[in-house]
């Protein structure tokens, strides 16, 4: 399998997604902002967590309109996989591949902890590795992560199964309290209707070893990895 | 001959903070009436923050050689080798004023400065540290500051893309109109690829990068070389504004620059910007610097020699390239959307030359502006003993569970969660031990090694009894190194003052350095590099004595290091070193019994080594993997925070006969560790302990879901944890 991790100015989980995407059995190359198009045989598109050209205007509007985001609304339109963690899933929600947008967070600070995650559904690329309904741990680290759609598109999100994570305590229990940037529906994860691109607040990349926290993070990986194993 | 225009007077010289004999020194030393471009020059240069002419004379005498010491003080920051051809770059500096007057920009400006000192020697940034003190909590300044500092560090931090990864967050009254604002940075490098600021070659291309010259910050340098009064507030447009965007493509340009071999000298502009940093790669190379101000990038339009010599504009830096290399440098600064211009040359002249619209602004000698600038050795004042308290006349608590669960509730003890969850301390997925515990410890890129890493002073002990304050503050540094399973290598000092032109001020300054030289001394921990603040005075008062250490330690093997949790039911609890429950400065005396008063803990530096020798071996021999530090608030604090870490509660049956429980559970004796032990293996350690001197006792066990005190006494963890953790959100909220 193949990943292309694009880097904008500003980038700066760049590093630390391609250690991820390489443990699970990736290869990985980066790709420049200001490229036209992906490196032959890209399976995976990830735009990772950073503050892109410094966050201005509006978190993500910058990169959402970058050169090289043709290439890869194309490659989503083809079924290719995306995934966007942190500022790259607000960059999705700014290029118009994923619905609605990430607003301050309920308390209007930058937050950083370890947070649980519900997996909504297991039947996904993204997820396979998990089981449904299992509380995973793994980190959060956003000023903006508070997920923010109108009524019709939540409702449709909903009906349709495309929230892939919610914010939980240990047990999985969706509470107000365990949704700290105020998202609403407590959406931490968002898939596209054809369940090819996932954007996600938290950071799964940081919990992949146990030195450093836990392993919680490393399914989302493994279960890209093992669905090309499986296709290829 | 130089053009003229400005007439320079007695009350302009004032301004540009000259005492009326540095100027006639000035004058001498040049042989004529300075342009005002020049005496913008040289009092950017000579002031105390750039020339540290009240300090250096007192600096010499700090211990900066060890075999691992790479770099000492005197550059952008001290370098360390970690062994397997890998470097660690290090260093802390405040800044205080700027925070003050703007509490955001003040603090990302400072964590934007200290982060470019560390990869302008080549290294790449992988941990920060922060030492912040404010004023009492009812101070109507003091909410609105706290939020603005943490605020900026985050903002900075977390967008430049470095964990934040431990500090010290504390108040008091005597910080009221001085808060301190200390930012340390680590990175690292390969032992081989370590870029210095000495220029070499004569006739070499001088090349500007990073951001736009812009008007902000012009005289920062100088304001933080004042004290503040009533009207400081007026100083805000001499606070610079940080973008950590454009730092964070500075650093990416700058590390892809240096691999591709052009770059012979780099020099970040900081404080005085291009005054400072084209005069150090001269005088340090031994060679003339001739800068051509029309070439230099500005952000706004018709700014002249004066302004641009002192700017401080952030994200800049100077370099010396290698000639015919200009090109390809080009490319790499401009594919990052950052600024190149050559807007100069060095020479041999030994000459400081800045021409504009064709003009000579200035015509200085280029090493005596660093060298010959002012050296004070100002009057001194020992400061006066204060006298011991003994434990027997300090009043014992009604209930020494109360009196602990206000401790831990209390502004300096209670958990800084509120603060460090601003700062992205997870990201590069390094971060072994996280905020909270005796010291952050990071992985170096894929291991085996790791970092450990640390900032701390007890500014009250430093008031009382500046030399032992000097010294607590290194050992306690090392202290929660060792605690974690981290050999200490170095330090970095951010010596915080008042007015040094107080002879009492002086007085505190003198003592605390000697106390950290015997302190370094005696625990093989000398001083890469530091930053010296004095000025921290408003209206007459000064702030406490703060020498802030930020130390750095090694672990050979990451995997095998030592956490406050309790990690099981029915580990033994073994206290090391010797306890003879001393009050005098302690928290308990100052929060419970209301006194800030007495001799603080005197600090054996044997005693120290020792102890601390005999625990950092047993954590790596896989013995113990429990440990915390006793500092503020004695064994009884260390007990509360290790429940409080981990949910396992512990009972501790009894104290000892010939002590007062209190000063038992809150005294502040030096040099000891609390460690949790599996039961098999407790007397093993006590007998080795024994054989080597170390005073070590079992004084309770882990386990259940309270800690219970000699007596019977037993506060629940929820209990504890409510008030640990509510504090300071409730501060902040306006409800406490």
């Amino acid at each position: 399998m193949k990943s292309a991790v694009i880097v904008f100015p500003g980038s700066n989980r760049d590093g630390d997604v391609m250690r991820a995407l390489r443990q699970a059995g990736s290869q990985v190359e980066k790709v420049w902002h200001a490229e036209t198009e992906l490196p032959k045989g890209t399976d995976l598109v990830v735009l990772p967590g950073g503050f892109s050209y410094g966050d201005y205007l509006r978190c993500g509007a910058i990169a959402g309109r970058a050169t090289v985001m043709d290439a890869v609304r194309a490659h989503a339109a083809r079924g290719g996989l995306v995934l966007g963690i942190c500022n790259g899933f607000q960059i999705l929600c700014e290029s118009g591949l994923l619905p609605g947008i990430l607003m301050r967070n309920a308390n209007l600070k930058f937050i950083c902890h370890r947070q649980f995650l519900r997996v909504e559904r297991n039947d996904t690329a993204f997820t396979r590795a998990y089981a449904k309904g299992q509380a995973i741990d793994v980190c959060v680290a956003h000023g903006e992560g508070n997920y923010t759609a109108d009524t019709e598109t939540l409702k449709r999100l909903e009906s349709e199964g495309l929230v892939a994570f919610r914010y939980s305590d240990t047990n999985g229990h969706v509470t107000p309290d365990a949704n700290r940037n105020g998202s609403m529906n407590s959406i931490a994860g968002i898939y596209s209707d054809k369940l090819n691109v996932l954007g996600m607040m938290p950071h799964p990349e940081n919990l992949i070893e146990d030195l450093v926290g836990g392993t919680d993070g490393r399914g989302l990986f493994k279960s890209l990895v093992s669905s090309f194993a499986k296709a290829a | 001959m130089i053009r003229n225009d400005v007439a320079i007077t007695p009350e302009l010289v004032k301004e540009h903070g000259l005492k009326p004999d540095e100027y006639e020194r000035f004058v001498k030393l040049i042989g004529r009436t300075p342009t005002i471009t020049e005496l913008g020059i040289v009092s950017a240069m000579w002031n105390e923050h750039c020339s540290y002419k009240s300090s250096r004379i007192h600096l010499r005498g700090l211990p900066t050689q060890a075999p691992w010491v790479i770099q000492g003080p005197g550059e952008n920051a001290g370098v360390i080798d970690i062994g397997d051809g890998l470097a660690c770059i290090f260093k802390m500096e405040s800044h205080n004023h700027p925070s003050f007057i703007e509490p955001y920009q003040g603090a990302t400006t400072g964590v934007g400065g200290i982060l470019r000192d560390v990869f302008t020697m080549g290294a790449r940034p992988i941990a920060a540290l922060n030492f912040l003190r404010f004023g009492e909590p009812d101070h109507p300044k003091t909410r609105h500051l706290v939020s603005g500092v943490v605020a900026g560090i985050g903002g900075y931090g977390n967008s430049f893309g470095v964990p934040t990864v431990g500090g010290s967050v504390g108040f008091h009254p005597r910080y009221n109109g001085n808060i301190l604002v200390n930012a340390m940075a680590v990175g690292l490098a390969r032992t081989d690829e370590i870029f210095y600021a000495a220029a070499t070659g004569v006739g070499n291309p001088i090349v500007y990068l990073g951001s736009k010259t812009g008007r902000d910050g012009i005289h920062g340098a100088t304001m933080a070389s004042a004290e503040f009064d009533d009207a400081s507030e007026e100083k805000r447009p001499t606070v610079q504004v940080g973008d950590p965007f454009a730092e964070k493509l500075l650093l990416e340009a700058c590390l892809e620059l240096m691999k591709s071999g052009a770059v012979i000298a780099i020099q970040d502009m900081g404080a005085a910007g291009l005054t400072c940093s084209a005069v150090e790669m001269g005088a340090k190379g031994n060679l003339g610097v001739e800068l051509d101000l029309d070439k230099v990038p500005t952000r706004e339009e018709g700014m002249t020699a004066y302004e641009m010599m002192l700017s401080e504009s952030q994200e800049r830096m100077l370099m010396v390239l290698k000639p015919g290399m200009e090109k390809e440098a080009e490319a790499i600064f401009h594919k990052w959307g950052l600024d190149f211009a050559i807007i100069g040359k060095t020479t041999d002249t030994l000459r400081f030359v800045v021409k504009h619209h064709g003009e000579v602004m200035a015509d200085l000698p280029i090493k005596e502006l660093g060298d010959e600038a002012p050296l004070y050795d100002r009057p001194h004042l020992a400061n006066t003993h204060q006298p011991t308290i003994a434990a027997d006349t300090v009043k014992p608590p009604v209930s020494h569970a109360e009196a602990l669960v206000k401790l831990v509730g209390s502004p300096d003890q209670c958990s800084k969660r509120w603060v460090w969850e601003q700062y992205d301390h997870l990201i590069l997925g390094n971060t072994v031990q996280v905020p909270g515990g005796d010291a952050a410890v990071v992985r170096v890129e894929d291991g085996p090694k790791g970092l450990a890493m640390t900032t701390d002073v007890t500014p009250r002990y430093c008031e009382a009894d500046p030399v032992e304050g000097g010294k607590q503050a290194v050992a306690e540094a090392w202290r929660n190194i060792t605690a974690v399973g981290g050999l200490p290598l170095a330090i970095t000092d951010n010596l915080n003052f008042g007015n040094p032109e107080r002879p009492e001020v002086m007085g505190q300054f003198v003592g605390c350095l000697r106390g950290i030289s015997e302190a370094c001394r005696a625990l093989d921990f000398p001083v890469v590099s530091g930053n010296v603040s004095l000025y921290n005075e408003t209206n007459g008062q000064g702030i406490l004595p703060t020498p802030a250490i930020g130390g750095v330690g090694v672990l050979d093997d990451v995997t095998v290091n030592a956490s406050v949790a309790f990690k099981r039911e029915e580990d033994a609890l073994i206290l090391i070193g010797e306890t003879e429950g001393w009050l005098g400065q302690s928290i308990y005396l100052r929060d419970i019994c209301g006194r800030e008063e007495g001799a603080p803990p005197p600090v054996d530096l044997v005693a120290e080594k020792r102890n601390g020798d005999f625990v950092r071996q047993l954590i790596r021999s896989g013995q113990v993997d429990t440990v915390h530090d006793l500092s503020d608030g004695g064994l009884a604090l260390a007990l509360a925070e290790m429940t409080m870490a981990s949910k396992i509660g512990a009972v501790v049956a009894s104290a000892p006969e010939d002590l007062a429980l209190h000063a038992f559970l809150f005294g502040e004796d030096q040099a000891r560790y609390l460690l949790a032990v599996n039961p098999d293996e407790a007397a093993d350690i006590l007998y080795e302990a024994a054989e080597i001197g170390v005073p070590a006792m079992v004084v309770g066990v882990t386990g259940g879901d309270s800690l219970i005190l000699p007596g019977g006494e037993a506060i629940s963890i929820e209990t504890l944890k409510a008030a640990h953790e509510s504090w300071l959100p409730d501060y902040m909220a306006g409800k406490a």
